[in-house]
């Protein structure tokens, strides 16, 4: 099969590229465009390593074709920080040590970011450990990262207290 | 991934005349065919990309009350449309306990209807499985078995269907919207998957080129929203497979059942509609022992095919606790944990 062109946004910069249909949108952002914050875990959508937000919406970038995803707004791990300056989220997971060996961990802050512009867990940990379920850590991080995800809430929520005020 | 040919047609006629040629596959979600791919366990020649498929992502309330559901619209998107969750409550809590955010997020509501089971064995290419490739025979039977059918299951293939989504809709009476070369038809979800019989590949009723667009739910489906649940039992609190799930719905008027809805989800091969327990249930008593009496109607024709009878058992369970949570009332708002059934009714707590 000849490569198909198509155009993505990532975390804010365009490309053209020219693709093989059977590229995933994971070894797209790993192997071409050398941005491997975002890992292959299990490669089969079980264990959210590979979290990105497509169009705003988290979903496994393993089970993404980037072809099927042309002209796509796609955010990673590497578009999350200002600069130096870490996103609430990033801060949050390192206050309260949900940060751990950095395999599943930027999986697990793309998929808090997704869980929060959903809107749907609030400050229920119940509802943030159902919600953040994709994502598998065998260092048992999940009691910090509740801690962390109810923290970020928090200050985002003051930011945007701040932004309207 | 073996190499194929991509197409992303631009109309539904064209979609349905690239998939029309042998060894097609219509991508939309993705969720459960790149999976199947990678594993070689399917080998499409060519993918149709549906997923841009104009007018097929809607939802819409139609002239004689029933609601159309386009076969690209999302999983979380259904189950997070809060008024589809209030008029059809089961459903919603069946998306919402179905895989993770992730995997929701990207699911289709048509590519749902078509996932395909998750027997180890059909994963397994090193292993006989007539689903994957007729004629080898099946090692799961007499293999790791615990998990597989009692009810429905042949000699030939004894695998589960995995859907949530389809167990309450086939209780609602669900409506698939077929176009295929011929036109466009209607066919019941319950006569839209297949039992395994002598061809267990043959999964459901679509011919070659055929295109789920829509499915619809019909008027009467929304009357039992005051009474109806999903209960789900899995092996791990979220992000895991059921067990046994059941859906149940009433409308219940003065202690009496005035009318019942009945399914089973990873009993057999299709999601399975309990029909000789809803006509137990019509016009009984609202009480457990009603519902003892449906949930041995559920089951009177189980039998185990292997190291499952446990699962008769527990579906006559969670038969009764389903009906017991739908009797005392649909939740304001879905659980944390939708559909477990530790979060549902009185005294059905862990640490109760």
């Amino acid at each position: 099969m000849t490569s198909l062109p198509i155009t993505l946004t990532i975390n804010g910069h365009r490309h053209e590229l020219e693709v093989d249909p059977r590229v995933t949108l994971l070894d797209l952002l790993r192997e071409r465009l050398d941005l491997t914050g975002t890992k292959k875990g299990c490669d089969r959508g079980q264990c959210g390593a590979c979290t990105v937000l497509v169009d705003g919406n988290r979903i496994n970038s393993c089970l993404a074709l980037a072809v099927s995803h042309d002209g796509a707004n796609v955010l990673t791990i590497e578009g999350v920080a200002r600069g130096e300056e870490l996103h609430p989220v990033q801060a949050a997971f390192i206050a309260h040590d949900g940060f751990q060996c950095g395999f599943c961990t930027p999986g697990q802050i793309m998929s808090t970011l997704g869980l929060i512009a959903e809107g749907q867990a609030g400050d229920d940990p119940e509802r943030i450990r159902e919600g953040l379920s994709g994502n598998i850590c065998r260092c048992a991080a999940y009691g910090g990262i509740v801690e962390a995800v109810l923290e970020a809430q928090e200050q985002l929520a003051k930011a945007d207290r701040r932004t309207a005020a | 991934m073996r190499d194929f040919d991509y197409v992303r047609p631009a109309t539904i006629p064209d979609a349905i005349a690239a998939a029309a040629r042998p060894g097609s596959a219509y991508l939309a979600g993705g969720t459960n065919l790149l999976d199947l791919m990678k594993g070689g366990i399917t080998s499409p020649e060519r993918v149709v990309d549906i997923s841009r498929l104009p007018e097929l992502n809607r939802v819409e309330r139609l002239d004689d009350g029933s609601l159309r559901i386009g076969a690209l619209v999302r999983n979380a998107d259904l189950a997070h449309d809060t008024a589809f969750a209030k008029a059809y409550p089961a459903v919603a809590e069946a998306l919402l306990s179905g895989a993770s955010a992730q995997l929701r997020n990207a699911a289709t509501v048509g590519g749902n209807l078509l996932q395909r089971t998750r027997c180890s064995y059909f994963y397994d290419t090193a292993s006989a499985c007539n689903r994957r490739e007729p004629g080898t025979g099946c090692d799961a039977i007499g293999g790791e078995n615990r998990l597989h059918a009692v009810l429905g299951w042949s000699d030939a293939c004894i695998a589960t269907h995995p859907s949530d989504f389809c167990v309450p809709l086939v209780a609602l009476d669900a409506v698939v919207e077929i176009e295929g070369k011929q036109g466009r038809r209607h066919v019941t979800l319950e006569e839209f998957h297949r039992l395994p019989g002598e061809t267990p590949q043959r999964e459901n009723v679509l011919e070659p080129g055929d295109l789920i667009v829509a499915v619809r739910l019909p008027a009467e489906a929304a009357s039992f929203a005051a009474n109806a649940r999903y209960l789900k039992v899995r092996e791990r609190t979220s992000f895991a497979f059921a067990v046994v799930s059941a859906a149940a719905a009433l409308v219940v008027d003065s202690g009496k059942i005035r009318a019942a809805r009945l399914a089973l989800g990873g009993v057999a091969a299709k999601p399975w509609r309990a029909r000789s327990a809803e006509a137990v249930l019509l016009g009984a008593d609202a009480n457990e022992a009603t519902f003892a009496s449906a949930a041995d109607a559920a089951l009177a024709d189980a039998s185990p095919s292997g190291d499952n009878a446990f699962k008769i058992e527990l579906a006559r369970r969670i038969v009764v606790r389903a009906l017991t949570s739908a009797l005392a009332g649909t939740p304001e708002r879905i659980p944390a944990l939708p559909a477990s059934p530790f979060s549902s009714i009185p005294g059905a707590r862990h640490d109760a």
